[in-house]
């Protein structure tokens, strides 16, 4: 299996093009590294401010909606707001979080150096960054941030500026935000791929891959067909918007209805795309701390492909409302009936995974028991949707809310928390601390349900979605106010795990390389990690091999230490079992020759914002402006020379 | 703030009491609910065959989704405590890599029920779609604008002449009422809205109201009262506050009403011979000339549609501003004077364009005292008051 690690012959200097930069350690080194560790950490930066920001927009509405007719907040300020909240938490948190563990992780857990694509994947970074700076720069910029909802249908978002039924250029942004963000992801989704079929250890077969890579393989073909889709159906908004095209516009032949299958072709497994990460970490966890093998490694896998698949043909059931006919619809109610057996499965698979194992209840298993009792609410009142008259009551209502959080908080946040819990040890070689973890799980367990839990009810009894006010003596306000006190609950445990964060990097129980006795590669080499991985490249024997490495079975199947296992051979591979992290410290580290930095994919996506400026307030010129750092980084990434030669 | 004194007082029915019981499951949300029995957005306290249908499928269902949802977590909760870790004790606890048997179980099993519910669902779908037969059913067109509805009874048997009006939907008891929905209206030919969707919740479930699509719903109320409706679709800036409500009326008194929507202006608007029209009065006068009200509404003809609503009738209604304020003189002059700070509206410049439909910048009612355009007056509320009581006796 050739990798980068097989140097070229360096090409001779070429003229015009900037001298590679070395520099691997320091705050410039971030702009140009390639390093997948280092990315994944940027993107979990970034994703995380995101989610906070995210999180402040849902504590405001949440305000508004502490009373009957609240008036913290103005109408097109809610509008903005949830707007902004919806987007910020699936575009800007969901997935780039999920992205920045496969970053991390996907090359650790398959035994690679690096991911394919090494610029490429910095590119991916600095695009969504770039799309989610120029996203909220419409608050300063376009008279109105998007307002349209996350979701963004037509005719209202479609509808020409001068005679628009959005005022302000907020759907501008959007859709330019989200075809540039759609950029980023796909080219993620590329190098995921490319890694995971191509980068795989020797003896890494596919169906030995730890599930969570499986998870992010299915994510990334996922990502690779769904972003397509809306990035078609977003630029006939922008079309319609500004070139008077009739795509959408009824009145003259165009079809509404179009957009929202487009939307939801790509938004239904938009939810798979922000979901299954969250399966995969959970999958990870749970045999961890039960000292037991995933039940049914197999099943699981081929579940979260079916998943996969399945979720191309549920859409019509984010628009059972539409009126689009009893047969189309009543397949649809089938399909997503369907579609809950694989997604069931999975849970059974996983609580047998924990029957009768030796339960260690960490802030991480907590975490993904927790992932695994709110998803499967999420997933229950998920079924109820595929019931089409009583989703006639419940769709944009506060049922829905209730559902999708259940799914994407319970289910995705939760599995992200858990995840963060368990590999933050790989990163910085302590453990976040166990006290103000529990503490973290407990108060966003409660929080949670306290703000999500009453949203069944207030839905049910018919409180609408998207509406900045509502009146008293509906039977809402009680649960209203429980559920704003349940978001500051939540926030309140954000905020926990942020100190714990700062505090335990420092100060945090100091671990070795493997602290949980885990299963998978990326516990064999020292934390954190260094720049090229392994010093050697593993070869893999089954699945689970490094857990193999430590243990076997006896005739009944018990547990038995291997007397002088894999855990040793690690300690020697790794020193004092520690790692410093990089190659000077160790001979052998000495001659692996990783990938250079390179200052060109930030330069790409410097000039993408430009452009995206230029479109919105339709200026030509800036156009031109912002295709210059486009296409001169983009030549220069063709050419610049693979390492800067020693001098 | 809202008009809530036409609302019945419901009997909710034992089941349907029991089953919400059942699905209220904690003490605190029960309490909760009790008084929510009362409301009229309320789809558990269905009072229409259609909300009915809805719950007796889906009530079922939510008990079977409630006892797996119980059985889960419990699951979990005794798999944490039963199989923690104890030292020495299950530390090496044995390792089975799956089951196939099992895992065949528990593929088959949730696909049995799902196949199960799947029947009734799809029967219901299907029933729910299918058009009320008979010769006279009464039909009316619904309308979703920006933000409100109009409703448009078209000549038929029991409506021999138009019947234009806005927000309350007045159907006869006991018999049902198609309706069809369309956000292309007559008053913008070419022109269409954006989607809406009309949802009565006590009455059935909502249907989306979407240019260029002919959708259409079946409504019934079982009993004469007070159904809210509320605009399910998000619309724009006001969504929030695009209600309307459902009044259902016995047939005699749906007739009645009827005759009465389709007399002349209580009140005349207009005197003079054809051609040379003048204002029967001075609030006429500030209606027609001052502030031009009738760019967007139509006060003498109760067949007509216009831009705003129709207000040929507006005294006989019991909530203007889609159904959202009761109808009452202090509301209608605080509104006359100053819409926008009651409704958010994209009004802004709606003075200056003189008829809103060519410009879409204009969408709802102008203020007539704040951003006034050089050149015109600012209303006084004397003047908004003279308006008012105008409207307040258009019967």
């Amino acid at each position: 299996m050739t990798t980068v690690t097989d140097v070229l012959e360096v090409p001779a200097r070429r003229v015009g093009v900037l001298r590679r930069p070395k520099a691997t350690t320091g705050f410039w080194s971030w702009f140009t590294t390639v390093d997948h560790k280092k990315i994944a950490i940027m993107y979990a930066t970034t994703a995380l401010a995101f989610f906070v920001i995210g999180g402040v927009e849902a504590l405001l509405l949440r305000v508004q909606l502490y009373g009957a007719n609240g008036t913290l907040l103005t109408a097109s300020q809610y509008n903005e707001l949830f707007t902004m909240h919806g987007t910020t938490m699936v575009f800007l948190m969901g997935m780039p979080l999920a992205v920045a563990f496969g970053n991390y992780l996907i090359p650790l857990m398959i035994g690679a150096r690096d991911v394919a694509f090494p610029r490429l994947n910095a590119f991916g970074y600095w695009g969504f960054l770039m799309g989610g700076i120029f996203l909220y720069s419409s608050f300063l910029l376009g008279g109105s941030a998007p307002n349209g909802g996350w979701f963004g249908y037509t005719p209202l978002t479609s509808t020409g500026l001068d005679r628009g039924f959005l005022p302000g250029h907020g759907p501008d942004f959007w859709v330019v935000g989200l075809v540039m963000l759609g950029i980023a992801s796909t080219t993620g989704a590329i190098n995921f791929i490319v890694t995971i079929i191509n980068m795989r250890a020797p003896g890494m077969t596919l169906m030995r891959m730890p599930v969570f890579v499986w998870m992010m393989f299915v994510v990334a073909f996922l990502t690779l067909f769904a972003m397509p889709i809306v990035t078609a159906a977003l630029i006939m908004v922008y079309f319609d918007r500004n070139f008077a095209t009739n795509f959408f516009v009824a009145a003259n032949g165009g079809e509404p209805l179009l957009y929202q299958h487009l939307f939801w072709l790509f938004g239904h497994p938009e939810v798979y795309i922000l979901i299954l990460p969250g399966m995969g970490i959970v999958s990870e966890i749970l045999p961890v701390f039960s000292r037991k093998p995933l039940f049914g490694y197999a099943v699981v896998v081929f579940s979260g492909i079916a998943i996969g698949f399945m979720g191309w043909g549920v859409w019509v059931h984010h628009m059972f409302a539409t009126g689009l006919g009893p047969v189309a619809i009543s397949a649809f109610a089938l399909s997503t009936m369907i579609i809950a057996v694989p997604t069931g499965v999975k849970i059974f698979n996983w609580l047998a995974t924990t029957w009768r194992g030796a339960l260690r209840l960490t802030t991480p298993m907590l975490f993904a028991l927790g992932f695994i009792a709110m998803f499967t609410l999420g997933g229950l009142s998920g079924v109820l949707h595929s019931i089409v008259p009583a989703d006639t009551q419940q769709t944009d209502t506060y049922f829905v809310v209730a559902h999708f959080h259940y799914v994407l908080f319970g289910g995705l946040v939760f599995g992200l928390f858990g995840g963060f819990y368990y590999w933050f040890p790989k990163l910085y070689a302590r453990k976040l601390d166990e006290r103000l973890g529990k503490l973290n799980f407990w108060t966003i367990m409660i929080g949670f349900n306290l703000t999500f839990f009453p949203m069944h009810f207030v839905g049910l009894l018919g409180m609408p979605r998207r509406t900045y006010r509502y009146d008293s003596g509906l039977g809402w306000e009680g649960m209203n106010q429980i559920e704003t006190i349940g978001s500051f609950v939540i926030a309140f445990s954000v905020l926990i795990f942020f100190v714990n964060v700062f505090y335990s990097k420092t100060r945090g129980e100091a671990v070795g390389p493997d602290p949980w006795d885990g299963r998978t590669l990326e516990w064999t080499i020292p934390s954190p990690p260094p720049e090229y991985n392994f010093e050697e490249i593993p070869e893999v024997e089954s699945i689970d091999d490094f857990w193999h490495r430590k243990y076997t079975e006896d005739e009944q199947g018990r547990l038995v230490r291997l007397p002088s296992g894999g855990a040793v051979a690690v300690e020697e591979r790794t020193g004092d079992g520690h790692g410093d992290g990089h190659g000077e410290g160790h001979g052998e580290g000495h001659g692996i020759h990783m990938p250079s930095p390179s200052y060109f994919p930030l330069v790409v996506a410097i000039g993408l914002p430009i452009m995206g400026y230029a479109a919105v307030f339709q200026m030509w010129w800036l156009a031109a402006v912002g295709a210059l750092p486009v296409l001169y980084g983009s030549y220069a990434w063709a050419i610049e020379p693979q390492t800067e030669p020693e001098t | 703030m809202i008009g809530r004194g036409g609302l019945r007082h419901h009997t909710p029915r034992l089941k349907r009491r029991a089953a919400l019981a059942l699905l209220l499951g904690s003490t605190l949300l029960l309490a909760a609910c009790s008084d929510a029995q009362e409301n009229g957005q309320n789809p558990f306290n269905a009072e229409g065959p259609a909300a009915e249908k809805i719950n007796d499928l889906f009530i079922p269902v939510i008990v079977v989704a409630g006892v797996v949802a119980v059985l889960v977590l419990g699951a979990v909760l005794l798999i944490a405590f039963r199989f923690r870790y104890r030292e020495g004790k299950n530390e090496n606890p044995k390792q089975i890599h799956g089951s196939t048997p099992l895992e065949i179980g528990w593929t088959i099993a949730p696909a049995v029920l799902l196949a199960v519910i799947a029947v009734p669902t799809i029967i219901t779908i299907f029933d729910l779609a299918e058009a009320p037969a008979g010769e006279n059913v009464l039909e009316v067109e619904v309308v979703g604008k920006q933000w409100w509805w109009e409703f448009n009874y078209r000549e038929q048997p029991q409506v021999r002449s138009t019947v234009v009006t806005a927000n309350e939907l007045v159907i006869p008891t006991g018999e049902p009422v198609r309706l069809q929905l369309t956000a292309c209206s007559d008053s913008l030919p070419g022109e269409c809205n954006v989607i809406h969707s009309f949802w009565v919740p006590e009455l059935a479930g909502k249907l989306d109201v979407v240019p260029g699509r002919d959708n259409a719903t079946t409504i019934e109320a079982d009993h004469p009262g007070t159904y809210l409706g509320q605009c399910a679709e998000y619309c724009g800036l006001s969504h929030a506050n695009m209600r309307f409500r459902v009044i259902a009326k016995a047939p005699a008194e749906f007739a009645q009403w009827v005759r009465e929507q389709q007399r002349g202006p209580a009140v005349p608007f207009q005197e003079g011979p054809e051609g040379e029209e003048e204002p029967a009065g001075p609030a006429q006068d500030l209606v027609i000339n001052t502030y031009q009200c009738t760019n967007c509404h139509t006060f003498d003809q109760s067949d007509v549609v216009s831009y705003g609503p129709n207000l040929t009738h507006l005294a006989s209604r019991t909530t203007f501003a889609s159904g959202y304020y009761e109808l009452t003189r202090d509301n209608l002059v605080d509104w006359v004077l100053d819409a926008p700070s009651l409704i958010p509206m994209e009004s802004k410049v709606c003075r200056e364009v003189g008829t809103p439909a060519v410009d879409n910048d204009c969408v709802g009612m102008p203020s007539f005292t704040k951003d006034t355009p050089e050149g015109e007056p600012v209303m006084t509320r004397d003047q908004a008051e003279q308006i008012a009581d105008y409207l307040l006796a258009l019967r």
